[in-house]
């Protein structure tokens, strides 16, 4: 057996490809371009031109694995198909029995954060310590300094395990909320009516 | 249980909350007429009929039924209301839509995330903490030998000698001070106890303060300041009895 095995792929793109996939098959987390264009010590276009060779190869209905683009990486996640057998070998603490109160405040938190448990509190009218608290541990919201330049309360963001674990590529992809803002600018207008007439 | 498909069978009105709040809101509904009670009562029924208590409807509950409460009494009163709050009646109103309109929106969100997670189910991952960066060399400069052993000379001289005076700080006692505020506020009413400690050290003018404080404890004189570090005015409380004695001063203050 003298022949060289010819399992050494000659296309470059190629060879880079599988650099990425052995990068995100250790990562435990996703990995921007920038990271996996470092560590694979090559240019980040010419990565962007590889991970779409990897997703090719890694799709839905292709295969048990899947790369997908998620909360400001790549990652490899299971097939969806395959959620069965996983949901029998894995627990998810993150997401299981959210409450409606622990929803509301990761929803604020996500869409107006940083922002503290006052902040929060003032919205939702009731004390949000244990949703939040609830929320921390669960690792879907983390600190993000305090208010006033560092000497009031704690501000608190979502956690890029929050994106991931509602499949969101950033925060930019949550929904506007702009049909909901018009409907209450009517309740607004009618409660102003209201008022004036009964202050009148 | 759903607070807003809570069923509502009131003289003025019949359906679920949710379009009893609906109604209100876009006033096509009177809350003058709506009766409150009633409704607690209804929500009340219902939630005798669960064993368990839910507690986040109840918390749902109760900020909505304020909310309408307030709503109904500026209704009902609204010259008093004007009067009585702070806000301005159409001010008030604009707040409370505020809150109302944000509260929904984070509502709406929080159920668009619901409906996220029901269909983002099926996604499993890898979880677990980052993996440890490979340690970065840092060779270090050339070294010149001379400027080694320069260092280390410096190294190697005696430390300056290290002040221990401040070891030796003792309290004074803090009875002393009782015994002295005591016979002062006999002869006086009333005395300035900057003006009394102002010339005293720091550690007698701190024993002095807690022996101030003690004294007022025991309820023998009384504190008046009028702003943070104003004068600080002791003056004498009357006797009715004569147990102070009995109740005086745990106040030991060790040496540090």
């Amino acid at each position: 057996m003298d022949r060289p095995l010819r399992l050494i792929p000659t296309d470059p793109l190629d060879t880079l490809a599988r650099t990425l996939e052995a990068l995100l098959v250790v990562a435990s987390s996703p990995l921007p371009v920038e990271e996996l264009a470092a560590a694979a010590d090559d240019d980040p276009e010419r990565v962007e031109e590889a991970l779409r060779l990897v997703g090719e190869r890694f799709a839905e209905e292709r295969s048990g694995i899947v790369l997908e683009h998620v909360a400001g990486g790549w990652a490899f996640r299971a097939a969806r198909e395959e959620a069965a057998a996983c949901a029998r070998l894995f627990e998810r603490p993150a997401q299981r029995n959210l409450s409606q109160a622990a929803l509301e405040t990761l929803a604020i938190v996500a869409y107006l954060g940083p922002c503290s448990r006052p902040d929060i509190a003032r919205i939702r009218g009731v004390a949000a310590d244990s949703a939040v608290a609830n929320l921390l541990e669960r690792g879907l919201i983390a600190e993000a300094g305090r208010d006033n330049g560092g000497g009031g309360a704690v501000r608190y963001r979502t956690t890029p395990l929050f994106e991931r674990v509602f499949g969101l590529e950033s925060l930019s992809e949550l929904p506007r909320l702009d049909d909901v803002g018009a409907d209450t600018a009517e309740i607004r207008d009618r409660l102003h009516a209201v008022a004036e007439k009964r202050s009148a | 249980m759903i607070v807003r498909e809570l069923e509502l069978d009131l003289d003025a009105f019949e359906g679920p909350f949710d379009l009893l709040l609906a109604l209100v809101l876009k006033e096509e509904l009177d809350l003058r007429d709506v009766d409150l009670a009633g409704i607690v009562t209804a929500f009340l029924e219902r939630l005798a009929e669960r064993d368990d208590l839910d507690l986040e409807a109840c918390g749902e509950f109760l900020v909505l039924i304020a909310a309408l409460l307030e709503l109904k009494a500026r209704a009902l009163f609204p010259e008093e209301a004007a009067g009585l709050a702070e806000l301005e009646p159409e001010e008030a109103a604009e707040e409370l839509a505020r809150r109302l309109a944000e509260y929904r929106r984070a509502k709406e969100a929080a159920e668009w995330l619901r409906e996220r997670l029901a269909a983002e189910g099926d996604r499993y991952f890898r979880l677990g903490p980052a993996p440890l960066a490979p340690k970065v060399e840092t060779p270090l400069a050339p070294q010149e030998p001379e400027s080694l052993a320069r260092v280390l000379r410096l190294l190697a001289q005696d430390p300056p000698e290290v002040s221990l005076s401040h070891m030796a700080l003792r309290f004074p006692p803090v009875s002393q001070f009782l015994e002295r505020f005591r016979a002062l506020l006999q002869r006086r009413s009333r005395f300035d106890f900057d003006a009394e400690v102002g010339d005293m050290t720091r550690l007698e003018q701190a024993s002095a303060f807690l022996a101030v404080l003690e004294l007022r404890r025991a309820g023998e004189l009384a504190i008046e300041q009028a702003a943070p570090f104003a004068p600080i005015r002791v003056s004498r409380v009357a006797q009715e009895n004569n147990d102070q004695q009995e109740r005086t001063a745990a106040w030991t203050v060790r040496s540090a």
